[in-house]
């Protein structure tokens, strides 16, 4: 199994009640995940938690094999550098660095930097007379497709999308997730998708709904 | 509605307590150096005032002899032909240690002065002032001193203590004084009194060789001491901007923040005029709060300070300076209007940003980035331009003015062309990168740039003056040390009580040591180009150990021969540079003695004009010579021995010998103490630099997330991130520093060659002192590090869950 979450609790310091109480599901290697829920949810904090990169109270959760709850800080760093990938919602790219530059940059922290595959990303993605700009010159859409190309080039074992498309109009979010879902099955990544919308949710090949702290 | 806009403005600075302290701390301190340095120059103002005053009658015409003292029947002849005419005796007078000045006067003919118009009420006092054992007045401190030294003296005088006398002068009855200074039957000038009854005979008829002088309308001491004291200010100008970088900073972050607000308070109809008054009345009010502080720190600073800079003013140009402070209202109310000034200036940018402020969302760091890279262009042109017109003006305008308007090019124009410099040198420092962390960091910095690029210009502009001044300040330092090694020639120097002791003592040294040569002196008023100047005149006997040590500057052939023969002059090179004449001109020291100059010598530490001639002609052209002094030339081991020998045999008290060596130590001490100041404030501005960078880090504080939390999400951990937010904050701090050498070098060499020959009357060579700017860059590093240690921290303990938010709240 790439991703084992086992009966994991959660609660926020300061929080009365938790958030998480006992999650549990699976994840094989190129399998896509879809994870639905009300706002407010904890869908986003599964999904934290699955990229090691925050504390969980109970349970246990197995990434690659790795447990997660025995790692120090230095520990979760390094796995997320290597095995996972994240696309949030927005505020995904470095803005100090170009779109080249933030295409490339994750796959180089995890030594992995593939020139030929980050260029068929770019053309892939549409992304190839905007390589010079930086993060703000771009609209919505074009800097989700980056944050996808810059997760997708670091060839991880496990994409965890939160919402990518949450922020864009409806034409826009259809075409970035067709795109994704498409490189996604194209290289063989497995994907955890935290998304509002039932129709991209029915795409994958499962699809959970989170209630009351709970997957049903 | 005013009144609920008010308090949603205020409810920003509730939910940021320490951009608030921010902003108060950086007017504080801002105020605080500024005031300081104005409330020790207002004092020292008010010691002159005090001074000129009580001694000077400065306005009178005098009448005085070129050569040296009147006879005191000159003075009564004039009278009888009925000249109204007050008479001063003036002179140095030792008591144990200290070297006081007595001034004897006529007190029933002198214009009034503000120590007596005290005694006027007190009806014991006049008859005791004439009475025969006469009253000393003088400043409480010496007051003191003087009863217990005089408590054994045969009929001695009776001594008060007056606030109006300035420190170091002893104020008295001109019979009394010629009884202290032993010099019965004379008199240094008489005040010519402005009634005079008609129908009287020309004073040049009656006394042709008396010279009328006109009053002076300023104090010589103030003239003298105005450089100083705007060096003080300049330093305080230089902290005032320091601090007023820090209030910049904070109120432009302050106002960026609260767009939201200020769109949301115009949505519900709040016109914007209204808007930008309120917030114009609270950043005045938060101004007024932050200036009081700012005062109160003043005054501690000024009060720790004024000591020291009495003590340089005493001894740099003889000004009588007290060491305790006043508060004055005039302080008070500059010291605020400065602070609201400032807080006006500083803030005119965002307030003007935010009145016009478009309806778009606020534009991202790159965006400010890119807006100030546009900008940089045009500030390093108009970098250029300050220091072409620095330079132009050291060209066009004489003097002193001309020299800070120079400094002032040179610094503000440097500022301005470090963050395009700094930008060049990141540009360079990203293309050489290696590894993809490397390459973020450098263009991280490259974007971080616009935000604390005020605070390093601080520290820029801090770092210099350090240098500048420390340059100025050692190779002082260095030159006076060599320049002491040779004119303390002597190994070993004499006082004697009186001029008869003096003959007595030279008599039997004769025989014992190798050489004695007399110390004498008398002041002159020479006419032609040096008119105007006072010059002390010493006379020296020819003896070789002048002709090997003496610090010439400058000479004509035989020079030393010519000046041995009577035939010629050396002068001191402040009296040289202050008339603008050297070996080929010539010198009038009495109308009746022109004398060639034959060399410039180096003087350092002596306000006045000084010359050398050969001891008979001195004595040919002045009467009453004072011989108490010797240097004598001996093996210096045999040294301890005579001055004991000296002591037993004449009854010398221990302070009227003194050993090359002590005398030595005992000017460096002086030297040293005449820099404690600036030394203090160099390390104010630079802490004050420090707390800029501080600042600016965490008010960038809420920008940096955004641009933090991608590279953690990407794998590299809060300590990571930490340890490189610190290297960031010494790296740019590095390239400050090395920046700031050059112009630290440059303001060195201005201070030397421009400012010091205009101030002082003296040029140094410059000497380089590479440790010292190896201490400096320690020290940066250590303030930049420091700065950044409290962000870094924060970093560090950052909640995961913090930095998540980043990614998903609508912000
Ligand atoms: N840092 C935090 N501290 C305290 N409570 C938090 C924190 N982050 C999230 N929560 C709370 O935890 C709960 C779950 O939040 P989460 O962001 O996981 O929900 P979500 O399902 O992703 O919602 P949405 O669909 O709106 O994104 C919410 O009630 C939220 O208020
Ligand atoms: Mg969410």
């Amino acid at each position: 199994m790439l991703l084992e979450i086992d009966d994991v609790t959660k609660t926020y310091a300061g929080a009365s009640r938790p958030v998480l109480r006992g999650v549990s599901l699976t994840l094989a290697a190129g399998q896509t995940l879809a994870l639905t829920g009300e706002s407010g949810s904890g869908k986003s904090t599964l999904l934290h938690l699955a990229g090691a990169l925050d504390r969980f109270d109970g349970g246990e959760i197995h990434l690659s094999g790795q447990p997660l709850s025995g790692l120090d800080d230095a520990g979760r760093a390094a796995l997320r550098r290597s095995h996972v990938a994240l696309v949030f919602q927005q505020f995904n790219l470095i803005p100090s660095l170009s779109v080249a530059q933030n295409l490339a940059f994750h796959a180089r922290l995890a030594g992995r930097p593939d020139r030929d595959w980050i260029a068929r990303l770019t053309e892939r993605l549409g992304l190839a007379e905007l390589t010079l700009r930086y993060p703000e010159q771009l609209s919505g859409g074009q800097q989700q497709r980056v944050a996808i190309g810059r997760a997708l080039a670091a060839r991880p074992a496990l994409l965890l999308a939160d919402e990518p498309t949450g922020n864009l109009d409806e034409t826009a979010s259809t075409a970035v997730m067709d795109l994704m879902l498409e490189l996604v099955r194209e290289s063989g990544t497995a994907l955890f998708l935290v998304t509002h919308s039932q129709a991209i949710a029915r795409r994958l090949d499962r699809h959970l709904h989170l209630a009351g702290g709970r997957v049903v | 509605m005013r009144r609920a806009a008010l308090l949603a403005l205020w409810s920003h600075w509730r939910r940021h307590p320490l951009q608030l302290a921010t902003l108060l701390a950086g007017l504080a301190l801002a105020t605080a150096l500024w005031s300081a340095v104005q409330a020790i120059n207002a004092e020292a103002r008010a010691s002159y005032a005090r001074a000129a005053a009580q001694i000077g009658a400065g306005g009178l015409d005098r009448l005085e002899a070129p050569g040296g003292p009147i006879p005191l029947a000159r003075y009564v002849a004039l009278r009888r032909a009925g000249w109204q005419l007050s008479p001063v005796l003036e002179g140095s007078w030792r008591l144990g240690e200290r070297r006081l000045r007595v001034a004897g006067i006529e007190p029933l003919s002198h214009p009034p002065l503000p120590a007596f118009a005290a005694l006027a009420e007190d009806a014991t006092a006049l008859p005791q002032m004439i009475a025969a054992g006469g009253l000393l007045l003088a400043a409480p401190d010496l007051a003191a001193d003087l009863a217990t030294a005089l408590h054994e003296m045969p009929g001695r005088p009776q001594v008060r203590a007056s606030d109006q006398v300035p420190p170091g002068l002893v104020l008295t009855d001109i019979g009394v004084a010629a009884r202290l200074l032993g010099r019965p039957d004379q008199i240094d000038r008489m005040l010519i009194l402005p009634d005079q009854p008609i129908g009287l005979a020309p004073l040049s008829a009656l006394a042709p060789d008396l010279q009328r002088l006109p009053g002076r309308a300023g104090s010589d001491t103030a003239r003298l001491t105005d450089s100083f004291h705007l060096n003080l200010t300049a330093f305080g100008l230089l902290s005032f901007a320091v601090g007023l970088f820090i209030v910049h900073g904070t109120v432009g972050l302050a106002f960026e923040q609260r767009r939201a607000m200020i769109r949301t308070l115009r949505a519900l109809g709040l016109p914007m005029r209204l808007l930008t008054g309120l917030m114009l009345a609270e950043v005045m009010a938060l101004a007024l709060l932050g200036g009081l502080v700012g005062l109160g720190l003043g005054y501690l600073v000024a009060a720790a300070l004024l000591p020291d800079v009495a003590a340089t003013l005493r001894g740099l140009y003889g000004a009588p300076v007290a060491g305790g402070l006043t508060l004055r209202p005039a302080w008070i109310g500059s010291g605020l209007a400065m602070a609201l000034a400032g807080t006006l200036a500083a803030s005119l940018h965002a307030l003007w940003r935010a009145a016009r402020m478009p309806i778009l969302a606020a534009p991202g760091l790159q965006a400010w980035a890119e807006r100030a890279a546009r900008a940089s262009r045009l500030q390093a042109l108009a970098g250029l331009g300050l220091i072409a017109a620095g330079l132009g003006a050291l060209w066009l305008i004489e003097g002193l003015i001309g020299g800070f308007a120079l400094l002032a090019g040179l610094m503000l124009g440097a500022a301005l062309l470090l963050p395009p410099a700094l930008a060049a040198l990141l540009r360079l420092g990203r293309r050489r990168a290696r590894g993809v962390v490397a390459e973020w960091l450098w263009a991280d910095m490259r974007a971080q740039l616009p935000g604390i690029g005020l605070a390093l210009m601080a520290l820029l502009l801090a770092l210099a003056t350090n240098i500048g001044v420390g340059t100025m300040v050692k190779s002082f330092r260095q030159t006076f040390t060599g320049w002491l090694d040779q004119r303390l020639i002597s190994e070993l120097y004499v006082t004697a009580t009186d001029d008869d002791q003096g003959a007595e003592i030279a008599r039997w040294l004769a025989p014992r040591v190798q050489a004695v040569l007399p110390i004498r002196s008398v002041d002159f008023t020479p006419g032609g180009a040096a008119a105007g100047q006072t010059v002390t005149v010493y006379g020296v006997v020819d003896d070789r150990s002048y002709r090997d040590h003496w610090p010439l500057l400058q000479t004509a052939p035989r020079a030393w021969d010519r000046v041995m023969a009577g035939e010629a002059v050396f002068i001191n090179e402040q009296l040289a540079r202050r008339v603008g004449i050297g070996p080929g001109d010539s010198l009038t020291l009495a109308p009746n003695w022109q004398l060639p100059i034959a060399g410039v010598y180096s003087d350092y530490g002596n306000p006045t004009g000084q010359a050398i001639v050969a001891m008979p002609s001195l004595l040919a052209h002045a009467s009453a010579v004072p011989n108490r002094r010797f240097g004598l030339r001996l093996p210096a081991a045999e040294v301890p021995v005579l001055a004991e020998a000296l002591r037993q045999r004449f009854d010398l008290p221990a302070s009227a010998l003194i050993d090359n060596a002590a005398l030595k130590a005992q000017s460096l001490a002086i030297f040293d103490k005449t820099f404690v100041v600036t030394g203090a404030l160099n390390l104010l501005t630079l802490g004050v630099a420090g707390f800029a960078i501080l600042t600016s880090l965490l008010t960038l504080w809420s920008l940096r997330l955004p641009q933090i939390a991608p590279v953690w999400a990407l794998g590299l951990t809060r300590s990571q991130l930490a340890r490189l937010e610190i290297g960031r904050s010494l790296l740019l701090a590095a390239l400050t520093a090395l920046l700031a050498l050059p112009l630290g070098l440059l303001l060195a060499w201005a201070l030397l060659a421009v400012i010091n020959v205009q101030a002082f009357g003296w040029q140094l060579p410059m000497a380089l002192f590479p440790l010292d700017w190896l201490r400096l860059f320690a020290l940066a590093l250590l303030a930049a590090g420091l700065a950044a240690a409290l962000p870094a921290r924060r970093l560090y303990r950052l909640p995961p869950s913090d930095l998540l938010k980043v990614f998903a709240n609508a912000r």
